[in-house]
Parts: structure tokens; C-alpha cells; sequence
């Protein structure tokens, strides 16, 4: 029998690990200089908006973990979110690096307070597992955001900055995938039982409030030379969910949409009350322990 | 008989058992029952270590533990698959673990408490399932052989990772340091226990050696672990919590102290911390998800008919 531990305390030896330990960070190979035509503050403030989408999102989704309807399911969710986590701790990382104050991706998700998150409203919210949801909203969210991500993404490839337009390349081959996930599950809920059909309808009332937020642009999307102004994206988006709720008999939900509060929402750090207890969770022992190595 | 004989030559030659050869009644039920606790250990695996995703703290962290959590499910899936290849039926498996009828490896009814237990549990709740799957890769029955080798290469990673977060932790602050001792000393005891009860006690494991089903007795994987997890607690520096633990220059091996098995027995017979806790947390998966499932075969059944 081969001792499966040979090595373990000898960090040095690569050939004892099944893997091996010669991985390197994802696009380390993109040139990171910030071109001349893009404003710092501003690229540093939209790398925070698209990061937090995915971070904000991937802790959402990681909640399904040991709790899907299926064990396939398991492995599929969790791989969104690992897709997601991987997006915003790249564009976190740039949103630092651009800043030039010395913070990385864990004081810029662990330290800041709520205000500072630009993310949209429509990927904090509850939609279960529990009592803010099921898995028909869950699909619906995600329906309707990869839908959104994609089209931006694909935009986004051609952006001037080259660190968006790699984060963007490698992320539309992984929201493709998110999407068709998402509209396979529409048809299937959709077609499935009667019961699903109106779960898979209410899961749809319930994100769709936050649907004109995506396209809603905020002064630095519309400013800044390297972003894409998200309302140029409605009717590509518009065009992809009417496709799928064709195909599923399913009619786009007729309910009103949330108000921003005092004329801000996500993009300007104004949210709902449920971001306060997901940043709780999210950060609280990161901030409990000052000065700690992970 | 002429079966029976051929069955007992490939297992003496130490070939393969395949799905379609035959095999003695009692081989295909022993196979099945250790295929689907091992599964279902897989599967209520994930959520001691994923209740800490929410809470990892750094992305990166983050990162490692849900995709470690992901690679449990996905052994779950390899396992169930192969108990299938013996006629099992993944949904009666599934009814077994959620009615409590089957049982699944004990350490995951003790608690997760802080994030130090996620590395831990990596170097020793992974490095002890090591030492008892490894020896599996060669397991006298083919898709279960098969399964174990990816499902080792994958557990060696992710002993790997609890490991390493373990060292970076000893090397931050003394509250780290305490984090990592006191996991350690709430995590060695059920981790010798992983090996089940002793030689002596153990219901099944002469009947598993000669079919070649098990490879290794309990006492001997044991004291392999041990052997092992001595150099390494010294190098990260922690006490492993047992005052008799010293080598034995005669045996070659670490003596170690009295494994409570007053302990074992009763959270094997589901008296632990966390046991109802568990199994109430899958079964309530289970059961939320059932219109899910229903939802899709009526849509599969649908299509069919339209195809």
C-alpha cells in the first residue's frame, strides 16, 4: 500500500499531490495597464459594480449547497457560484489594483460596509432556499441575470480596458452555460406539473421588480470609455427571455417595479434590507479576527 | 458451483469483478451496503463543512471549500452509480439514508464550531477516508475500484488544502493558533474512530479480506494513520490530545491511548451531536425538492411521447 502521506509535511515536493502545485492566477498574462482614455476612479467604481454582482450572487447561490432538489443540481449550482466567485474576485482584484490604496479582493469584500457595495439590487435578495424563495425563483433570478450578464459580457469583450475585455472573454463561455442551465430548468418547471408551472410563474413575480435596475445606467456606466451603458442592452435581453418564455407558454410577469430609495439604488450603494444580514454573514469572521492569516 | 469457482479464482488473482459476471448473493449485498454508506457519508459530508461557505474568510477560502464541497456531492454521484451496477436503486438508497435505515460514517454527526474545523477536517477527517480508500482502489469489485481512484486523487487535494489552511493559520495570530489546537483536540478522537470498531469487534471485516472487498483490517489502517498524523501534527505545531501517545521502537509504530468506544457506539447508534440534525437537513432537501423531481420527469415523459 503507497503511503498517501508521503510529502505532506514537505511543502516542496510537488510530485506527492495529485494535482501537483503548479497552478498560476487566472490572466496573469493580460497587460494591466490602465489605458489613457479611462478615468481611474471611475474604472475602479465599475470593476466594484460588476464584481459585486458576482460575489454578491455567488453567496446567494452557494446557499443551495447540500439543500438542492437533486444531487445534480447540487453540483450545478455550486458550479455557478464558483463561476461567479471566480468573476468578481478578478474584477475585485482590478477594482484594487487600479485604486492604488493597497487594498486586494478580501478588504475589499470583507471590509467594506454596505454603502461601499454597488451591486444590483436583484442578486441580494432572498430567493431561497427557505422562506424567501424555492428553486423556481432561484431559477428565475438566474434566468434573467446570466441572460443580462451574458449580453453585457459579450459587449464588454471589446472594451478598451484589457483586463474588462479578458474577464469579460473568459466569463461569457461561463455564462452561456448559466443561461442555458437556467432556461432548460424555465421549460422544464414550465412543462413539467401543474404545481411547478405556478411556482415557476411566481418565482418569475418574484425578481422581476428588479429588472429595470439592471438597465437603469448609472452616471460612471454611461461616462466611463471602457463600460457598456446597460441600457443599450434591453432589447437583445428582452429579445433572449421572450424566446424562453415562448417555448415555456410562459407570459414576461405584469407587476410593478421596485422603487429606488431617495432617486438611488444598487449601483449607488442604496440596497434592500436583506444585503445588511448577507454582509454579516458573509464578513463576519474575516472582521472578527484583526490581523489573521487565511 | 462452476461459477461459484471462477468467481473465487478472479477474486484469488486478484482481477476484477465485473457488473455482468456473477458473485455470491452475500458479496453483492455486502458491495451495496458499503458502496451506499460510503455515498451517503458523501453526501451528509457536505454540510458540516458547508454551513462554513457563507462565513469563509477570504475569497480564496471560499473558493477552495465550496469547490470541495462540490467535489462531495459528485463523489456521492460516482458511488451511487456504482452501487446501481449491483441493481441497487439510487432513489431506495436516498429513502434508506433520509429514514434513517442506512447509516453513513459517524464523524460528520460531530459539530463544525469554527473555520479552523474546515481545515481540520481536511487534514484529518480526509486523511483518515484516505487511508481507508486508497487500499479500495484495488477493491476486488471493478466500478467501485474505478470510482476510488478519482474519488482519492480528489480527497489527496482537498487533504492538501485543510492542511495548508492549517499552517497559514499557525503562522497568524495566538486566536488563531487556540482556534486550531482546540479543533484539533475536538477533532483526534473521532478521527481514530473513522477506522470502525477493533479487529476483534468488527462484524464484517473477515468475510470483506477474503472476498478482497477490504484489503486491510480496522487496527492496522488505524495504526497507519496514527504512524502518519504523528510528524505532521509536530511539524504544524499541535499537541494531538492523548498523553500516552509515544513511540515504540520495538513495534516500529506509535503506541496511542484507549479510543472511548462507549463514545463510538453510541454516536453510531445515533446518540451524537448532530445526528438527528443531519439527517433532518438531508431529508428536508429531499423532500423540498420532490416537486422539482416530479416537475422533470413529467416533462421528460412529455417530450417522449411528443418525440
Amino acid at each position: 500500500m503507497s503511503n498517501p502521506y508521503d510529502g505532506l509535511a514537505d511543502a516542496g515536493e510537488e510530485k506527492h499531490w495529485a494535482f501537483g502545485t503548479g497552478f498560476t492566477a487566472a490572466l496573469s498574462d493580460v497587460d494591466r495597464v490602465v489605458p489613457s482614455s479611462v478615468d481611474r476612479d471611475d474604472l475602479v467604481a465599475y470593476c466594484l459594480m460588476l464584481g459585486d454582482d458576482a460575489l454578491v450572487y455567488s453567496q446567494r447561490l452557494a446557499e443551495w449547497c447540500s439543500r438542492a432538489p437533486e444531487l445534480e443540481e447540487d453540483v450545478a449550482l455550486a458550479n455557478i457560484a464558483l463561476d461567479l466567485l471566480g468573476q468578481a474576485r478578478l474584477l475585485l482584484t482590478r477594482a484594487g489594483e487600479v485604486e492604488g490604496a493597497g487594498r486586494d479582493e478580501d478588504a475589499l469584500a470583507y471590509l467594506r460596509d454596505e454603502r461601499g457595495f454597488r451591486n444590483v439590487r436583484l442578486v441580494e435578495i432572498d430567493c431561497g432556499p427557505g422562506e424567501g424563495g424555492d428553486f423556481a425563483a432561484t431559477i428565475a433570478r438566474l434566468l434573467v441575470f446570466s441572460a443580462w450578464r451574458l449580453a453585457l459580457f459579450q459587449r464588454l469583450t471589446e472594451s478598451v480596458d484589457p483586463v474588462l475585455a479578458a474577464v469579460a472573454a473568459k466569463g461569457v463561455k461561463e455564462l452561456a452555460y448559466h443561461r442555458d442551465h437556467a432556461a432548460q430548468w424555465t421549460l422544464r418547471l414550465a412543462g413539467g406539473t401543474a404545481y411547478s408551472r405556478e411556482r415557476v410563474i411566481a418565482g418569475l413575480a418574484r425578481v422581476w421588480p428588479y429588472v429595470d435596475e439592471l438597465f437603469t445606467p448609472h452616471p460612471v456606466e454611461t461616462r466611463l470609455a471602457a463600460a457598456v451603458d446597460p441600457a443599450t442592452l434591453r432589447s437583445e435581453v428582452d429579445g433572449v427571455l421572450d424566446t424562453v418564455f415562448d417555448a415555456a407558454g410562459l407570459e414576461r410577469p405584469d407587476v410593478e417595479q421596485i422603487a429606488p430609495v431617495a432617486g438611488k439604488a444598487g449601483r449607488d450603494g442604496v440596497h434592500t434590507e436583506a444585503m445588511g444580514y448577507l454582509l454579516a454573514e458573509m464578513q463576519h469572521v474575516a472582521r472578527s479576527m484583526p490581523g489573521a492569516l487565511w | 458451483m462452476d461459477l461459484e469457482r471462477e468467481f473465487e479464482r478472479v477474486v484469488a488473482a486478484d482481477h476484477r469483478i465485473e457488473p455482468r459476471d456473477w458473485m455470491p448473493e452475500g458479496y453483492r449485498k455486502t458491495l451495496v451496503r458499503q458502496i451506499a454508506q460510503h455515498a451517503h457519508s458523501e453526501i451528509i459530508g457536505m454540510q458540516p463543512e458547508g454551513d462554513w461557505i457563507s462565513r469563509a474568510p477570504s475569497l480564496r477560502r471560499k473558493a477552495i471549500l465550496l469547490a470541495k464541497v462540490q467535489d462531495e456531492a459528485g463523489h456521492g454521484l460516482y458511488l451511487y452509480a456504482a452501487a446501481e451496477t449491483l441493481g441497487a436503486d439510487r432513489d431506495d438508497l436516498t429513502a434508506r439514508l433520509v429514514e434513517g435505515r442506512q447509516k453513513y460514517s459517524s464523524i460528520f454527526n460531530y459539530p463544525t464550531l469554527t473555520f479552523a474545523d474546515v481545515g481540520v477536517i481536511g487534514w484529518l477527517v480526509d486523511g483518515a477516508a484516505i487511508c481507508n480508500q486508497v487500499p479500495l482502489c484495488r477493491t476486488s469489485y471493478g466500478p467501485y475500484a474505478r470510482a476510488m481512484i478519482r474519488i482519492c486523487k480528489e480527497e489527496s487535494f482537498h487533504q492538501r488544502q485543510g492542511y495548508e489552511l492549517l499552517m497559514t493559520m499557525m503562522r497568524g495570530t495566538r486566536a488563531q493558533r487556540d482556534m486550531v489546537r482546540d479543533a484539533v483536540d475536538r477533532w483526534w478522537w473521532p478521527a481514530l474512530m473513522m477506522f470502525g470498531p477493533p479487529d476483534e469487534e468488527s462484524a464484517n471485516t473477515e468475510r470483506s479480506l477474503a472476498w478482497r472487498i477490504k484489503r486491510h483490517t480496522n487496527d492496522e489502517l488505524r495504526q497507519r494513520f496514527v504512524d502518519m498524523s504523528v510528524p505532521q501534527a509536530e511539524k504544524l505545531g499541535v499537541t494531538l490530545p492523548d498523553p500516552k501517545l509515544a513511540w515504540n521502537a520495538e513495534r516500529g509504530h506509535y503506541d496511542f491511548g484507549e479510543i472511548d468506544w462507549a463514545e463510538f457506539w453510541r454516536v453510531v447508534k445515533g446518540d451524537g451531536p448532530c445526528n438527528a440534525q443531519r439527517v433532518a437537513h438531508r431529508r428536508e432537501a429531499h423532500e423540498d425538492g420532490a416537486w422539482v423531481r416530479e416537475a422533470a420527469a413529467a416533462y421528460a415523459a412529455m417530450r417522449e411521447r411528443a418525440a
